[in-house]
């Protein structure tokens, strides 16, 4: 059996040795280069523009300019899955270029050139004439009266409200004794960083255009482009090759309609998108931005009489994932610590900023950053111990989602804390940190987190695989959900290995997926790769090992129930003789003169759950007051994901994701120019993503509890490690110092406020 | 890809001035790392380049015949750091110099254009401030040498003449002669970070440890462009060793220093890190130089 098992990645020496080949490695020399000329003002309408100069540049093939689009298609970027029910689609706000300016950086020109060199000359030499607005940053003052209207639907910005009402609140806020705790909490535009800008390049065969990209959802990709260019969706072929890191920014359909339809216009030559990291961090995608506001209204014993969240989240300019973001972490609000009388309002406003869409955690980073501090707080202010209050508080085991159906099946929240806590010697550090004095001191504090695998039922969750043998009992296997760095390929193999009964070497699963050939799936997101894509494999599997067994029927005379595969051998199970090997089994079945089959499997795979995958966060800091920064000492995730496909996959899972949270918690935001809209550090040097050399040694532990609704007993791991971190360190600085930080980062700018307020230095 | 215009290489000083001479709105390129960021940036796009890369006779460290410690313009930042003088005399310049950047900056980078980029927030000028240090400049006029707070005109501009490179950096041998310093990076992350604020001091005691014979220090980031703290460091000098006189001395800098507010960081949060930078560098540099003084 290999799952469970650490085997070595299946990819591992390939990108060691720099023999894996990503989207600009596969694309011809001959492509043209896109360089896109991003709009110069915040909010607006290009009135005109002046390409002369820029035609004349050698080397410039053609410059396109918004007005250049004639037929506007408007179209959708999330990556969900498509619905066939009008209501239930994503807004279609975007073009392949835009008149309107909506953002500092949005899309109003292409060059295409012959070489890089010319095209950023060119893009130098282009005259931009426009009609500027007033534009907005700031959530709240865009819900105002009067506040520039960035999209004529959607009155105050507001590009969606939902509520979830539970109880009385007014009622049960009378209830006497009770102690009023309220804060507001904040999260910062941080971008995904991964190693991969975006890139994705464009030809045409026939009539059929061919899209290459760096992208986590090569089928959802073919229907965007489709609309975007209001071609029929089946002339698109999408490939995804392997790629840098998406984080979910690549869950996105970014530039793949505007390639295509360069490509189009010059008809069907192969032109190349390579987006620079400045355009990455500004123009594709972000964070959604959350400011949260929590009213908690505690008895005595620290119970939960009424609790309330309003939470702001920044849409930016177009709505891309729009309110879904903010949903998942208003629904995991009433969720967490249950209360009787809850009420929650969750906005989704537009600004005129980047364009905010999916992130590693889709709005639970944000959630529990509110949550998490809050929570603290409360605890504080009851006096009570963080651990002890939250225990008491904490989802119980048993509780049933009444719309997921979703149900925690064990005291998952106490054995997590438990291993973490006994991990990192919590007690003892928590006992020596109490009350310190002096310039420099240590703090321990603790985070949770409530996470969900897949969309199911909000949205499709399906899953489609594909195995055929080869002569030799080796099998090819494909799939539509992707490998993105995670490690997806290595547990598909591990899976296939097992249902099927085959050495793992004898199962490549094929990275590369082509929506021409690849069986349908969405792609990856929502943690959802290993839970939904498992279901597709053992069916796929059970389905190629009956048929694989039938003919060893025909072979043996044996009957199918008396024969199984065994280590890629066929064996009588009733004595356990090995009646040939596959591989023999195979080459007969291809080369048969009597009966010859290519045997093959495929089958969808529809999913209806879902799976809970908690967890926590404990980080130890060390505070220098006067300096304003905050060393992180050490730190522990603990998660329960199920059982563990690949456990040194998990572990690596988890330390990429402990990663982000500390550059979440501590030094990353996307900074906006209150006077222009513009970004100011849209690069690696002024946007501080943490380095490895910011980190203590990350560690990682697990509760595996299998997942009953799971094919193989997993569920979500790929989010969740970046859900709590941020929080945990916050609270950590809070035991250190006393002075609690409501303002992700916690980076020395905000301590030297906080610390001048509470009359530190 | 880059928007070059033309590469000329320089085979030696004389030909780098030459090549300067004949191509008077020529980039000089050293190691790249400043300068070809800027040309993908587009800020020196289509320029010509000439490159004094290969000029061996640029390189390393050395002494003068009056023991003035000679480091070559193209020193990279790891050789400067590993190098015996440096190590022996100017410790704090070689640790200075190694938060540059990551280990790749360290070794294509010199200390060379570090200076010439005339940007307040290199981490080496600092402590060439502080150690009173002198730049040699090599042109079609011949050779001068002039103190390193004169080649700094204003931010990103520095006192080279048309066809002239600078040659070396020197620190005579009074400016290091029993001094011992310390310099403290304030940045937001540990490895790959631009200086919010730098600040290096250095201190001379007497000999009996006591007593502050002279003290020294520079800032990076709290003006346009690195910048002694004079008045602090005559509050300090000639006075026993003790935290209040420290503590008075790195007060002093607010009355030198001018940071200004601007999205990196605010002028309040500036100048409150200036003071406690002076407080710990000077006090970690008395340590150095053998004196003794509580945290």
């Amino acid at each position: 059996m290999y799952v469970g098992k650490k085997v070595t990645r299946v990819d591992a020496y390939d990108k060691v040795i720099g023999r894996t080949r990503y989207t600009d490695d596969l694309c011809d020399k001959s492509a043209y280069i896109v360089k896109i000329l991003r709009s110069a003002i915040a909010h607006g309408k290009v009135v005109s523009m002046d390409t002369s100069e820029a035609e004349k540049i050698p080397g410039v093939v053609r410059v396109f300019t918004c007005f250049d689009v004639k037929e506007k298609h408007y179209f959708p970027t999330a990556g969900h899955p498509w619905s066939t029910d009008p209501s239930h689609q994503d807004v279609a706000d975007r073009l392949v270029l835009t008149e309107e300016v909506r953002f500092y950086g949005d899309d109003i020109a292409a060059v295409v050139a012959e070489d890089e060199v010319s095209a950023a000359q060119a893009l130098r030499a282009i005259q931009v004439e426009y009609e500027e607005y007033p534009f907005v940053l700031d959530v709240q003052e865009a819900m105002k009266e009067g506040a520039p209207q960035i999209h004529k639907d959607y009155p105050h910005n507001i590009l969606k409200h939902t509520t979830i009402r539970k109880g009385n609140y007014e009622e049960a806020i009378k209830e006497p004794g009770l102690r009023k705790v309220e804060g507001w909490y904040e999260t910062p535009t941080v971008q995904h960083c991964h190693i991969e800008n975006f890139i994705c390049y464009a030809e045409m065969e026939g009539d059929r255009i061919t899209v290459v990209s760096s992208t986590q959802i090569p089928h959802i990709v073919r229907r965007v482009v489709g609309q975007a260019l209001g071609v029929e969706w089946g002339r698109i072929r999408v490939i995804k090759p392997y790629i840098g890191g998406g984080f979910g920014n690549k869950q996105d359909v970014l530039y793949e309609p505007l390639c295509a339809w360069l490509c189009m216009q010059l008809g069907g030559h192969l032109v190349k998108i390579d987006i620079p990291r400045e355009d990455t961090f500004a123009s594709t995608r972000v964070r959604h931005a959350i400011r949260s506001h929590i009213i908690s209204w505690v008895r005595p014993d620290g119970t939960y009489a009424a609790r309330k969240l309003e939470a702001y989240s920044d849409q930016g300019a177009y709505a891309s994932h729009g309110h879904s973001i903010v949903a998942k972490g208003a629904g995991a609000f009433p969720q967490l610590y249950p209360c009787e009388n809850v009420e929650v309002d969750a906005y989704t406003v537009f600004t005129n900023k980047s364009v905010a869409g999916a992130m590693r955690g889709y709005g639970i980073p944000q959630a529990m950053w509110a949550v998490e501090c809050h929570t603290e707080d409360v605890a504080a202010a009851l006096g009570m111990d963080p651990v002890a209050f939250r225990r008491q508080n904490l989802m119980p085991v048993g509780y049933t989602d009444p719309f997921s159906k979703n149900e925690l099946y064990y005291d998952t929240f106490n054995q997590c804390l438990d291993q973490a806590m006994e991990a990192i010697d919590y007690k003892r550090k928590f006992r020596e940190y109490q009350n310190q004095t002096g310039e420099i001191r240590r703090g321990i504090g603790l985070a949770m987190f409530w996470y969900n695998t897949a969309v199911w039922p909000i949205s499709l969750e399906t899953s489609s695989c594909r195995m055929v043998l080869n002569q030799d009992g080796s099998l090819q296997v494909q799939l539509g959900e992707t490998e993105i760095g995670q490690g997806a390929d290595t547990a598909y193999t591990q899976m296939t290995a097992d249902v099927l009964g085959v050495p793992l070497e004898y199962v490549h699963v094929v990275s590369c997926q082509d929506t021409d050939v690849t069986p349908f799936g969405t792609g990856a997101y929502a943690s959802r790769q290993t839970y939904t894509a498992g279901f597709a494999i053992r069916q796929t599997a059970l389905l190629l090992k009956e048929r694989i067994l039938k003919y060893a029927q025909e072979l043996t005379r044996m009957p199918p129930y008396n024969l199984d595969i065994v280590d890629g051998k066929i064996v009588r199970i009733t004595d356990g003789r090995i009646l040939m090997t596959l591989g023999e089994l195979a080459a007969e079945a291809l080369y048969s003169l009597n009966h010859s089959q290519h045997l093959s499997a495929e089958s969808t795979s529809q999913i209806k759950s879902n799976a809970y995958s908690f967890g926590c966060t404990i980080a130890e800091v060390e505070v220098d007051i006067p300096m304003c920064k905050v060393k992180l000492l050490d730190i522990v995730n603990a998660h329960d994901a199920g059982k563990l496909i690949n456990p040194a996959l998990a572990e690596a899972q988890v330390h990429g994701g402990m990663s982000m949270g500390i550059g979440f918690g501590l030094s990353e935001r996307l900074l906006f120019d209150e006077k222009s809209g513009r970004a100011l550090n849209p690069n690696l040097l002024d946007y501080k993503l943490s380095t490895f050399m910011d980190h203590p040694r990350l560690k990682a532990v697990f509760v595996e509890n299998p997942e009953p609704t799971s094919a193989f007993g997993t569920k979500a791991l790929g989010e969740p490690p970046a859900c709590s971190v941020a929080p945990a360190i916050r609270n950590a600085v809070c035991q250190a110092t006393g002075v609690a930080v409501n303002e992700a980062p916690v980076n020395p700018h905000t301590l030297f406020r906080r610390f001048t307020e509470e009359g530190l230095l | 890809m880059y928007d070059i215009k033309a590469l000329y290489e320089a085979e030696s000083v004389e030909h780098a001035v030459r090549l300067l001479t004949e191509h008077p709105e020529a980039q000089i390129i050293a190691g790249g790392s400043d300068v070809l960021v800027q040309m993908r940036e587009g800020k020196r796009a289509g320029k010509e380049l000439v490159s004094i890369y290969m000029i061996d006779e640029m390189r390393g460290v050395s002494y003068e015949e009056d023991e003035t410690i000679r480091i070559g313009s193209l020193t990279s930042f790891s050789h400067i750091t590993k190098d015996p003088i440096i190590q022996k005399h100017i410790r704090v310049l070689g640790e200075a110099v190694d938060m540059v950047g990551g280990p790749q900056i360290r070794n294509i980078g010199t200390i060379g254009g570090n200076t010439c980029n005339g940007v307040t927030s290199a981490d080496s000028a600092s402590t060439l401030f502080a150690w009173d240090a002198q730049v040699e400049l090599t042109g079609p006029e011949g050779v001068r040498r002039l103190p390193i707070q004169e080649f700094y005109i204003k931010a990103g501009v520095v006192d080279l003449r048309p066809g002239e490179l600078q040659t070396a950096i020197l620190i005579p041998k009074k400016c290091y002669e029993g001094y011992a310093g310390h310099y403290i990076k304030y940045a937001m992350r540990e490895a790959m970070d631009i200086a919010t604020t730098g600040c290096s001091v250095n201190v001379k005691l007497s000999e009996d440890k006591k007593m502050v014979e002279d003290v020294r220090i520079a800032y990076g980031v709290a003006g346009p462009v690195p910048m002694r703290a004079s008045l602090a460091e005559e509050t300090l000098r000639g006075k026993p060793v003790s935290p209040a006189a420290v503590k008075e001395f790195a007060e002093t800098v607010l009355e030198d220093i001018r940071p200004r507010d601007s999205w990196r960081a605010s002028k309040a949060f500036r100048q409150h890190i200036a003071v406690v930078l002076a407080e710990r560098a000077c006090k970690e540099s008395i340590r150095r130089a053998g004196g003794e003084i509580n945290a």
